[in-house]
C-alpha cells in the first residue's frame, strides 16, 4: 500500500518533465534535502554547458527517497546525506557500487552575541543545549561526538532534524545546538558558529549512485560533474568537505 | 400604590405609564408588538429603561440612578411555557425559588409539597417535567411562582400554550390564585381578562391607550385593539352634531352618555350592524360611506369584509351575489341605532 | 416493507464514494500496515511508554484549562452583547484555522525566553521553554476553540428564558450558573471537554515549534510517532493506532451523545 502510494508521488513528480523535444534528454536527480543549494547551483552549470539537457532535481530526506526508489521512482541518480540510508537501497536497484562525494562535520551553534558563553564543547554541559535526537542520524553522530570528548550533555529538547535545532538555537529559546557546518552555514548571521575539536573524527558521509533503471549516460555526466574540481568546489562553498 | 411603573424606552418607543395597587391584578392588553412583553421586561429587571423609574413598595426597582437586579426585586414571571428545569423533579423546581432566597432545604421542601398539593399535583411532586402533560406542568410552574413569594406576579400569557380542554381548568386556579394578589396578566384573550383582572389596561405601539375596569373596556371599547378582541367596530373622532367625525367618514349612533360638542368619542357598533353595497344605496340612510375592501375572511356561513376601518359581518351569499374581491370599491351602511357612542378619555 | 428515499440523482453516489473511500483508505492502509505480532513490545517499550503516559498527563491538564478558561469565554460571548464580541469570538476561533506551526511560534515569542511575556515569567524564576508547561500551553491555544465553539452553541441553543425565571424566583447569577445554566449545557460542555481532549492528544505542529522534543518531558505521542517515524517505522505505525483508535472512539462518543436527546 505504501510503496503503491509512493509510486504514485514519484510519478506525479516526474510527469512534468516527460514527452519533451526528441532530442533533448533528461538526467533526474534524487538528492537529499541538505543538498539543495550546491545541487542547484550544479544543475545549472550542467544546463549552460549542454543545452540539450535538462537536470530535474527533487529533494527530500534521504529516507524518503530510499522509499521512493524501492517504490520505482523513475530516476538516474541517489544522493543520499548518510551511508545508512544508502545502504537500505538493494543492490539490484543501483548501477554501480556509491561513492561518498562529500562529507559533513558537527558544529556547534549559538544565538547571536552568545549568551551562554559557549567556548568549546564542554560548555554544553552547563547551558541549555538541544540535540537531535538519537534515533536520527545527526543525533547519533552528535552523540559519538559528544562521548568520545567525554562530554555528558543533558538536552532540553532532542529535536527529529536539525533544522528544528537550528530554530530553537536562533530564535534563543536553547543557548547551544550541535548542527551540521552545511546547515551552520545556510543559517547565515542567524547565529554564531563554535568549532568542535575532534569533530573531523565523525563525519557524516555523503553517498551518490547511479539508479539500475535510469539512464547511465546522463547519470555518468551528473557523477562525473559532482566530483570535478568544480563541483568539489561548490560543495566546499556550501560547507561540505571533501571525501 | 403597590407598583408605579413610568418609563420610557427609546429604541422599542416605548412610553408606559402604570399603576397597580396592592392586591389588585391588571390585565395588559394589546396586539403583537404593542410592548406588552417589554413592559414585563421593564418590571422583572431584564430590561433597564433608557428614563423613567418602576417602584414597588416605596421601594425604586430602576430609574434615578437605581439598580436592583432580577433576583433581589421579588418579582416573579410565569410564562407561556413552564420552563421547568428539566434536570429537577417538579418539588426541585418549586423549591428553587425558596432555596435561592436561602431556605433550608427541608423546609424549601415542604412547602414545595405544600403548594404544590394546593394545585392539585401533589402526587406528581417526583416527577420530572418530561414526564408531566402541559397542564399539569403550568400548575406546577404555577406553584413554583408562589413559591418564591414574589411582591408582584407577571403572568406572560399564561394559558396560550395550553390545550383548549385544558386552558379552562388552569384558569379557574390562577382565579384562585390572584384573587387578593397584586399581578400583571398580558393576555389577548378577552375571556382571560375577564375571569382574572380587576382593571384592563390596552397598549398600542408601545403606549398605553386604554384603561379601566375589566367590564367597563369589554363593553365599551375605545381603542382598535379592545374594539377588535370584543369583536366590536370603533370609529373614533371629535363629535360635531351628535355624530363623531373620524376625518373620513361621519357616524351618527346613539350616545350612552351625554357627548359634548367637539368631544373626543368613539362609534362602536358590531360588524353584523354592517351591510355591504356595490353602489350608493338610495333612500338617504345616514350613515353611509364608500370603501375600499381590503381583506375577505371566512367565519363559518359569514365572511367578514374589511373595508377601511371597519368590518362587516356578510353572508357568503351576498358576498358571492355582490362578487367581491379585494381592492373593490364599496359602500357601507349602519343603522344609527345600532351605533353607540362613548366619549374617549384621550 | 422497505423505506425508499424520495430520489437522490444516482450520480451523486460516485463523488459520495471516492469522498468516503478518500478518508476510509488511508486509516485502513494504517491498520494494514500494523505489525500485530510486535505490537505488545512495541507499545510497551519505556520511550512509548513515556510518550503516552505524557500525552494523557498533558491532555488532561490542558482539558481541565480549556474548562475553566472557556465556559466562562463561551458564556459572555453567548449571553452578553458589548462592543468588540464580533472580534473577540473571531480572534477565539483563530486557532482552529491557524497552521500549528504558525501557533507554535506565536507562542514562542510570548511564552519564549525572548518572548513578550518570557523575561517577567523569567524574573519569576519560571521557565516556560522546553518544559511539559509549554506542551501544556500548546494544546489549550489549539483545543480552547473547540470547547468555546461547542459550548456557545449549546448555550444558544438552550436560551436563556430559563436564566431569566430563574433570576425572577431570587437566584443570584452565581446560583443561576451553577443549577440552571451549566446543567442545560452540561451536554454540550461535556462533547467540547472531550473534542478539546482530543484535538490536545492529537496537537503536534505547536509542541514541535514551541515546546521541543524530549523524551517523558515534552515528546508526547505524535512527537513520539515523527520520530520514530524515520528510525523505527513500526514502532510509530503501532503508536499511530493508537491515536486512530482515540479519535474513532471520541468522534463515536460525541456522535452518540448528540443523537441521544
Amino acid at each position: 500500500m505504501r510503496r503503491a502510494l509512493a509510486v504514485v508521488l514519484a510519478l506525479g513528480l516526474v510527469a512534468g518533465c516527460s514527452g519533451g523535444d526528441a532530442g533533448r534528454r533528461t538526467v533526474t536527480v534524487l538528492a537529499a534535502a541538505s543538498l539543495t543549494e550546491p545541487f542547484t547551483a550544479l544543475a545549472e552549470r550542467l544546463e549552460e554547458q549542454d543545452p540539450g539537457l535538462d537536470v530535474r532535481l527533487s529533494f527530500a530526506g534521504s529516507a524518503d527517497l530510499v522509499a521512493q526508489v524501492e517504490a520505482g521512482a523513475p530516476a538516474d541518480v541517489l544522493a543520499t546525506a548518510d551511508e545508512a540510508s544508502m545502504a537500505r537501497v538493494p543492490a539490484d536497484l543501483l548501477d554501480g557500487e556509491p561513492v561518498t562525494f562529500a562529507t559533513n562535520r558537527l558544529q556547534v551553534v549559538v544565538p547571536p552575541g552568545n549568551p551562554g558563553r559557549v567556548r568549546t564543547a564542554a560548555d554544553l554541559a552547563r547551558v541549555d543545549t538541544v540535540l537531535c535526537a538519537r534515533a536520527v542520524p545527526c543525533g547519533a553522530l552528535a552523540h559519538a561526538l559528544l562521548d568520545d570528548l567525554g562530554v555528558r550533555v543533558r538536552p532540553v529538547s532532542e529535536e527529529q532534524s536539525v533544522k528544528d535545532v537550528l530554530g530553537k538555537v536562533a530564535s534563543g529559546e536553547a543557548d547551544a545546538g550541535l548542527v551540521y557546518v552545511s546547515d551552520a552555514r545556510a543559517a547565515g548571521d542567524r547565529v554564531e558558529t563554535v568549532d568542535v575539536e575532534g569533530s573531523e573524527a565523525h563525519l557524516n558521509r555523503y553517498r551518490l549512485a547511479a539508479l539500475a533503471g535510469g539512464d547511465a549516460e546522463v547519470a555518468r555526466r551528473w557523477l562525473d560533474l559532482v566530483s570535478s574540481g568544480e563541483g568539489r568546489a561548490v560543495l566546499r562553498d556550501a560547507g561540505l568537505g571533501a571525501p | 400604590m403597590t407598583l408605579r411603573l413610568d418609563v420610557r424606552l427609546h429604541a422599542r418607543d416605548l412610553d408606559v405609564a402604570l399603576d397597580v395597587a396592592e392586591g389588585e391584578t391588571v390585565a395588559l392588553l394589546g396586539p403583537n408588538g404593542a410592548g406588552k412583553s417589554t413592559t414585563l421586561d421593564l418590571l422583572c429587571g431584564l430590561l433597564e429603561p433608557d428614563d423613567g423609574r418602576v417602584e414597588l413598595d416605596g421601594r425604586v426597582l430602576a430609574g434615578d440612578g437605581a439598580w436592583v437586579p432580577p433576583h433581589e426585586r421579588r418579582v416573579a414571571l410565569l410564562a407561556q411555557e413552564p420552563l421547568l428545569l428539566p434536570h429537577l423533579s417538579a418539588r426541585q423546581n418549586v423549591a428553587f425559588g425558596p432555596r435561592s432566597q436561602g431556605v433550608g432545604r427541608r423546609e424549601a421542601a415542604g412547602r414545595a409539597q405544600a403548594l404544590l398539593d394546593a394545585l392539585g399535583v401533589g402526587d406528581l411532586a417526583d416527577r420530572r417535567p418530561a414526564a408531566l402533560s402541559g397542564g399539569q406542568a403550568q400548575r406546577v410552574a404555577v406553584a413554583r411562582a408562589l413559591a418564591a413569594d414574589p411582591r408582584l406576579l407577571l403572568l406572560d400569557e399564561p394559558l396560550a400554550a395550553l390545550d383548549v380542554t385544558v386552558a379552562p381548568q388552569v384558569r379557574g386556579l390562577l382565579r384562585e390564585v390572584l384573587a387578593g394578589r397584586t399581578a400583571i396578566v398580558v393576555t389577548h384573550d378577552p375571556l382571560d381578562a375577564l375571569a382574572l383582572a380587576d382593571r384592563v389596561v390596552v397598549l398600542e405601539s408601545g403606549r398605553v391607550v386604554e384603561s379601566g375596569p375589566t367590564r367597563d373596556v369589554l363593553a365599551r371599547p375605545r381603542s382598535e385593539f379592545a374594539a377588535r378582541v370584543a369583536g366590536l367596530d370603533l370609529l373614533a373622532g371629535p363629535v360635531h352634531d351628535g355624530a363623531v367625525h373620524t376625518g373620513e367618514v361621519v357616524v351618527e349612533g346613539v350616545a350612552a352618555v351625554p357627548v359634548a360638542e367637539g368631544e373626543r368619542a368613539v362609534a362602536v357598533f358590531r360588524p353584523a350592524s354592517v351591510a355591504v353595497h356595490r353602489e350608493r344605496p338610495g333612500g338617504s340612510p345616514r350613515n353611509a360611506w364608500p370603501a375600499v375592501v381590503t381583506e375577505l375572511e371566512p367565519r363559518g356561513d359569514l365572511v367578514r369584509v374589511r373595508a377601511g376601518e371597519v368590518a362587516a359581518d356578510v353572508t357568503l351569499a351576498a358576498v358571492a351575489d355582490l362578487g367581491l374581491v379585494p381592492g373593490d370599491r364599496v359602500w357601507l351602511v349602519v343603522k344609527a341605532s345600532e351605533v353607540a357612542i362613548h366619549p374617549a378619555r384621550a | 416493507m422497505t423505506r425508499r428515499a424520495p430520489g437522490l440523482p444516482a450520480w451523486l453516489l460516485l463523488p459520495a464514494a471516492i469522498g468516503a473511500l478518500l478518508v476510509v483508505l488511508p486509516l485502513v492502509a494504517l491498520v494494514v500496515r500494523v505489525p500485530w505480532t510486535s505490537l505488545g513490545p512495541l507499545l510497551t517499550s519505556p520511550t512509548a511508554v513515556d510518550a503516552l503516559l505524557l500525552s494523557l498527563r498533558t491532555a488532561a491538564v490542558s482539558t481541565l484549562l480549556c474548562v475553566v478558561l472557556g465556559v466562562p469565554i463561551a458564556l459572555f460571548l453567548a449571553r452578553t452583547s458589548f462592543r468588540g464580541q464580533a472580534l473577540l469570538r473571531a480572534l477565539v476561533l483563530v486557532p482552529l484555522v491557524l497552521p500549528p506551526v504558525v501557533g507554535g511560534l506565536a507562542l514562542l515569542y510570548t511564552f519564549g525566553r525572548r518572548g513578550l511575556l518570557g523575561e517577567t515569567l523569567d524574573v519569576l524564576g519560571v521557565q516556560v521553554a522546553f518544559s511539559t508547561t509549554a506542551v501544556v500551553l500548546a494544546q489549550t491555544f489549539v483545543s480552547l476553540p473547540f470547547l468555546v465553539l461547542s459550548l456557545e452553541g449549546a448555550l444558544r441553543t438552550a436560551g436563556g428564558r430559563y436564566e431569566a425565571v430563574a433570576a425572577t424566583l431570587g437566584a443570584s447569577p452565581t446560583t443561576v450558573l451553577r443549577r440552571v445554566t451549566l446543567p442545560l449545557v452540561l451536554p454540550g460542555l461535556v462533547s467540547g471537554a472531550v473534542l478539546a481532549f482530543a484535538r490536545s492528544l492529537g496537537e503536534f505542529g505547536a509542541t514541535l515549534t514551541f515546546a521541543g522534543s524530549l523524551q517523558g518531558v515534552t515528546r508526547t505521542l505524535p512527537l513520539e510517532i515523527y520520530l520514530q517515524r524515520e528510525a523505527d517505522p513500526d514502532a510509530a505505525v503501532a503508536l499511530a493506532l493508537v491515536l486512530v483508535v482515540v479519535a474513532v472512539v471520541v468522534v463515536a462518543g460525541t456522535r452518540l451523545r448528540r443523537e441521544e436527546p
